[in-house]
């Protein structure tokens, strides 16, 4: 593989991202799933860094999942994001960073809609109006909060404590990189390095002492796919495709999983449980499953968190084999206490652990 | 009625005059791209959906233009509306504009709005 | 009637060569410019031709005994930027800063063949063995088709119209010339390597031209090459660096994947960018698919929309060598009637 080519390729499709001062918004679901992630950007964003991120508690769900599951209409999705864009402007911020790739899709989408369909934007005007008297400006500069990690990671790099690099054979990790179809498949400008080939995650995978593995379903879908997963007997659908995945990166032995969006880590991690519990097959080196983590997570491995602040126990695949590897220095014991040392309930039929 | 042991078959042609259009009409009114598609499966060999199921937008096209609506109809909402298809279309076809007022059109034909 | 006129050609491949040889014949003196070190475009590059496999040296060396004549004078290394008329007669500014004086100028700026790599879905200059229909030519030419790691393919790809019929990169119209050079391209590899499997994965088959759809059929009958209906999606590398290749195939109706060692993308023709140059500096009409544009499909195929310039060969349109060479030859009727009409 020529990595010259892919250069070029991503020199095709740079964005800008903005250097300070964020309206930060949330993802519903990534604060249950994998609590430690958002509060790592905040952390690392504020005290690392010294920027200004902003969030507003009125904020309120993008409406994804519900628009995907057609459950919700299009111009309502339009309303809210609207709404998301008046408190913005409120709280006098230009620049939105969005925390989940499903949000991400909705706002490239809707941003591409008003930009061809300028009724449409009108129409969001007047409906946001007449509900609820706000007005708002299209943000001036909009990034995934991964495209913010990417824009830093040499300074986590400079920073890093515990490199991707396996330390019993001094080879760097194996890593995969899943960025989600919503994040550029839709419009490929809006993505650090375009669809293909996107950069955001293997930038920030090189940048870490890591390798990116290529692998021939790379570009596959997880199998989330929302309402194929929402009704139960559609599931073995989303299994599927996510098996599929699977199988293809097998035998590579990746060591790790990165994932961009909050759907595909839920169940590229989960699903290894199921298939497990299925059929027994596993996919990473030497039985164990692959762990799959957020970019947010990782970033707090190699700068030294606590795998258990980072909340790495929350997921299905446990990750204490990455961590051997990498050398992180970890206590068992504190897994699963609270910040005051009291004892949480230990989860069953945890894998890897 | 009589049983002979054996049936008068169905003609499986595609009965072009008598068949229903008016869902492509719909669509071909709303987004003529859909015109457009040259039915190379560029979409259906990319498609998430097409890979474990029948689902095939490039069959679709082709049904909805010959009014073969019903096998359409039930299928269509296997879509992810993902847009991988809208990427590799050679021919520029609105792929999910042309689903999602596909599913349009089934609705409001149902209602007699169409 | 033509002693004395001046004529500059720009641009010495096919047609450029054979349009300066009729002006010469017909008593005028020729000035052709050529961008690269030597003249012959991209015939040059390829090794045998279609329809009949006769050898590109052959066309060459027609195209030589041409432009070998006294009263042409060959410019190489350089290109023209502009063309001006002024008073009856024309200028033309080079890269060099030369000023060149003529009658009449015929433009034979030919086509840049389609840069695969903006495909990028295909990974050409990303993967191993993703190659073009003129990267393959340079192995035949070499006389071995080789793996990048030396070893020999057994299972080959083409990727029909590859930049062509294309809207996501902006070209509508078909290239005319790399479905037949495709399936010429799949024969000779068979001849090279017998036990090769082939695989063309086509949108339509466009066999239009005289000898083609016989060719086809050979590919078929004699040489055991498959076709495919489905335009390729995707491609992607496997740990052992095969290619692995997504379509539908859609006759069958389900999508398909297949593994193999080499693929061959056919790039498209697209307008050269020293045409493009010539076109906005000197206000030469294009049309929609940026190749010059005739003022007239029927009768005007070589006039352009300034009176005493005239295109020749592809500059106009994707064309084979056999229209080449006639179109070519219209211009320069195109050019002698104008020089005898005393130029208006
Ligand atoms: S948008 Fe629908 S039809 Fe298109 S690729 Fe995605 S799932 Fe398939
Ligand atoms: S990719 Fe476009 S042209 Fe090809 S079958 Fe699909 S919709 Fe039609
Ligand atoms: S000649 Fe064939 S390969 Fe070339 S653009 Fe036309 S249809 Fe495509």
């Amino acid at each position: 593989m020529n990595s010259e080519g892919k250069k070029r390729i991503w020199s095709e499709y740079q964005k800008e991202i903005a250097d300070d001062h964020f309206f930060y918004v949330r993802s519903c679901i990534r604060q249950s799933f994998f609590p430690g992630s958002e509060q790592f950007f905040l952390n690392f964003m504020r005290k690392d860094l010294g920027k200004d991120v902003f969030e507003n508690p009125s904020h309120t769900t993008c409406t994804g999942i519900g628009y995907h599951g057609d459950i919700v209409p299009f111009s309502t999705t339009m309303t809210v994001v609207a709404r998301h864009f008046a408190l913005m402007k409120e709280s006098g911020y230009k620049n939105i960073a969005i925390s989940c790739v499903t949000s991400f899709g909705i706002y490239t989408e809707i941003l591409e809609t008003w930009k061809h369909f300028p009724e449409e934007l009108e129409k969001t005007r007047e409906y946001l109006y007449k509900a609820t008297g706000r007005e708002f400006d299209i943000p001036e500069n909009m990034a995934h909060t991964s495209d913010i990690i990417y824009k830093f990671r040499d300074e986590i790099s400079a920073r890093a404590k515990y490199p991707l690099i396996n330390r019993m054979t001094g080879e760097p990790l194996k890593v995969v990189e899943h960025i989600g179809c919503h994040y550029s498949k839709m419009f490929p400008k809006y993505g650090i390095g375009g669809a293909e080939f996107p950069r955001v995650l293997s930038g920030m995978i090189e940048s870490w002492g890591g390798e990116v593995v290529d692998y021939p379903e790379r570009r596959h879908c997880c199998g989330f796919g929302f309402r194929q997963y929402l009704v139960q007997a559609n599931r073995g659908y989303s299994l599927s495709n996510t098996y599929k995945k699977f199988n293809s990166m097998k035998p590579y032995k990746p060591d790790l999983i990165i994932t961009n969006c909050p759907g595909c880590n839920m169940f590229m991690d989960k699903w290894q449980y199921t298939i497990k519990a299925m059929e027994g097959t596993t996919f990473g080196s030497a039985g164990d499953s692959i762990p799959v983590l957020t970019y947010e997570e990782v970033a707090g491995l190699v700068l030294g968190y606590s795998p258990w602040d980072l909340g790495l126990q929350y997921h299905m695949v446990q990750s204490e084999p990455l961590l051997r590897k990498m050398g992180v220095d970890f206590n068992p014991d504190d897994k699963y206490k609270t910040k005051d040392g009291k004892n949480m309930p230990v989860p069953q039929n945890l894998i890897n652990s | 009625m009589a049983d002979f042991g054996f049936t008068i078959i169905k003609p499986r042609v595609i009965d072009y005059d008598s068949n229903d259009r008016r869902i492509a009409e719909y669509i071909f009114e709303r987004e003529p791209s859909f015109r457009l598609c040259i039915e190379c499966g560029a979409c259906s060999a990319t498609c998430s959906a097409g890979n474990f199921t029948r689902f095939s937008l490039r069959e679709f096209n082709i049904l909805l233009k010959r009014g073969e609506n019903s096998y359409v109809k039930n299928e269509l909402k296997k879509c992810m509306l993902c847009g991988k298809c809208t990427l590799v279309c050679p021919r520029g076809v609105n792929t999910r504009n042309v689903i999602s007022l596909a599913q349009e059109a089934f609705i409001k034909l149902n209602g007699h709005e169409v | 009637m033509m002693e004395g006129k001046s004529v500059v050609v720009v641009g010495g491949g096919a047609a450029g060569m054979e349009a300066a040889g009729q002006l010469a014949k017909a008593g005028a003196r020729v000035t052709i410019v050529e961008k690269e070190s030597e003249t012959g475009g991209h015939v040059s590059k390829w090794c045998y031709l279609f329809p009949d496999r006769r050898k590109s040296t052959e066309v060459i060396q027609y195209l030589n005994s041409q432009i070998n004549q006294k009263n042409i004078t060959l410019l190489t290394g350089e290109e023209v930027n502009l063309v001006e008329k002024k008073g009856g007669r024309f200028i033309l500014t080079t890269s060099n800063g030369k000023e060149l004086d003529a009658d009449a100028v015929v433009l034979a700026t030919g086509f840049d063949l389609f840069r695969s790599e903006r495909k990028e879905e295909y990974g050409y200059g990303i993967y191993e063995n993703v190659i073009t229909s003129a990267d393959l030519e340079v192995m035949f030419k070499k006389g071995e088709i080789r793996l990048t790691n030396g070893g020999v393919p057994q299972k080959i790809g083409f990727i029909h119209c590859v930049g062509s019929r294309d809207e996501k990169v902006g070209n509508l119209y078909c290239s005319k010339l790399c479905c037949v050079t495709a399936v010429k391209q799949a024969i000779e590899i068979k001849e090279f390597l017998k036990e090769a499997r082939i695989f063309c994965f086509y949108m339509d088959m466009r066999m239009g031209g005289a000898l083609y759809e016989e060719l086809y059929h050979e590919a078929q009958v004699k040489h055991g090459i498959s076709f495919i209906r489905g335009k390729v999606s995707e491609v992607s590398q496997t740990i052992d660096h095969r290619l692995v290749v997504k379509a539908e195939d859609t006759l069958a109706g389900r999508p398909l994947r297949m593994e193999i060692d080499m693929l061959v993308l056919m790039a498209g023709m697209e307008m050269s960018q020293g045409g493009k140059r010539i076109a906005q500096n000197s206000r030469i009409k294009t049309g929609e698919n940026r190749f010059f544009l005739p003022a007239d499909h029927h009768f005007g195929g070589n006039k352009s929309n300034v009176r005493g310039i005239y295109f020749a060969g592809a500059c106009a349109a994707p064309m084979n060598i056999t229209e080449t060479i006639s179109h070519a030859r219209s211009a320069v009727q195109d050019v002698i009637t104008y020089l005898s009409d005393g130029k208006q």
